[in-house]
């Protein structure tokens, strides 16, 4: 047995590619999915520009409805869980099996605690009175729109804005821990990612990015514009 | 038996790089007393280069050839018509 240490590209691995794009057809298959998920969610930041610019009145200011440091907070523990993610498949590449145990479980760890905020973001938002379908009689919000602090005429598009653009990508979020943990159990602890071949982490790597990259789009333009 | 050494981008310098354009985002939208018009302008800009990082460095699209890169990159204009068109109904 001879050891050596060789030098190679990070996307050059040593598994069978597709000729001309030099990628495997699991991650081809995940680029061509993210592209839909691109234009999926363009059509609902789309149609959320058109109906908040073209909206008969004034929008809702940053921060009145919407929790924004326990948001941003959410936004950090995202970024976080896609650097872990891209720990688990820098391990992995190198070899290291424990590593990539370790990464991918925060991965998850992190995906799982995004949710959970997001589910206790909304029901503190149920509970002040915003839903999917405006402002709640009687509710504390309702109050904020009878002193003039909250415009009337908006409050029914950006309750459902609100809720079917962060929903779907709380959905997406959501599809990813489960996929995260099904490989865990069932590929990571029973050592089946090799340096040979590591395909299922760097797919579903490239799908929590995707979802990391959309959040960082809807955390600015739903919570601070 | 052989073992392959790969050369990583820095991973943890881009967290880094993260996490202070989303304080500068959350320093823009409430603390700075800026043009409404520019603080989108500018928000938007820090969005979009946190995207641009993590589909760079994360999704590795700076280090992956063209061909896939183009998969990637041509939903992209088909979006920024569809808003763009869209948007201009109200011109019409």
């Amino acid at each position: 047995m001879t050891h050596a240490t060789t030098t190679t590209s990070l996307m050059r691995p040593p598994f069978p590619a597709e000729r001309g794009v030099d990628a495997h057809n699991l991650k081809l298959g995940m680029w061509i999915f993210l592209a839909s998920e691109v234009m999926f969610f363009t059509a609902l930041i789309g149609s959320y520009v058109i109906l908040r610019f073209g909206a008969p009145g004034e929008w809702a200011r940053p921060g009145v409805v919407l929790n924004v440091p326990v948001t941003a907070f959410n936004t950090f523990l995202l970024i976080c869980s896609s650097v872990s993610m891209v720990k688990a498949f820098a391990a992995i590449a190198d070899g290291n099996q424990k590593m990539l145990k370790v990464w991918l479980l925060l991965t998850i760890i992190g995906g799982a605690m995004f949710v959970s905020i997001q589910a206790y973001e909304y029901t503190h938002l149920v509970e002040r009175g915003f839903l999917p379908s405006g402002v709640r009689d009687g509710s504390e919000l309702a109050a904020l729109v009878a002193n003039g602090t909250l415009p009337q005429a908006t409050m029914g598009l950006y309750g459902s804005t609100f809720y079917i653009m962060t929903g779907f990508h709380g959905f997406h979020v959501t599809c990813g821990v489960i996929a995260m943990t099904y490989l865990f159990f069932t590929k990571a602890l029973r050592g089946k990612y090799t340096q040979q071949d590591y395909r299922g982490i760097e797919t579903v790597g490239l799908y929590w990015h995707f979802v990391d990259l959309v959040w960082i789009i809807l955390f600015t333009i739903v919570y601070l514009i | 038996m052989e073992t392959v050494q790969h050369k990583h981008p820095p991973y943890l310098l881009i967290w880094v790089y993260l996490a202070l354009l989303t304080a500068a985002e959350l320093a823009l939208a409430f603390e700075l007393p800026i043009d409404r018009n520019l603080k989108l302008v500018l928000l938007l800009g820090l969005a979009v280069w946190k995207a641009l990082l993590v589909a760079m460095f994360f999704m590795h699209l700076k280090f992956e050839r063209w061909n896939l890169r183009i998969l990637f990159i041509i939903p992209l204009p088909l979006a920024a018509i569809f808003i763009f068109a869209a948007i201009s109904q109200k011109f019409w």
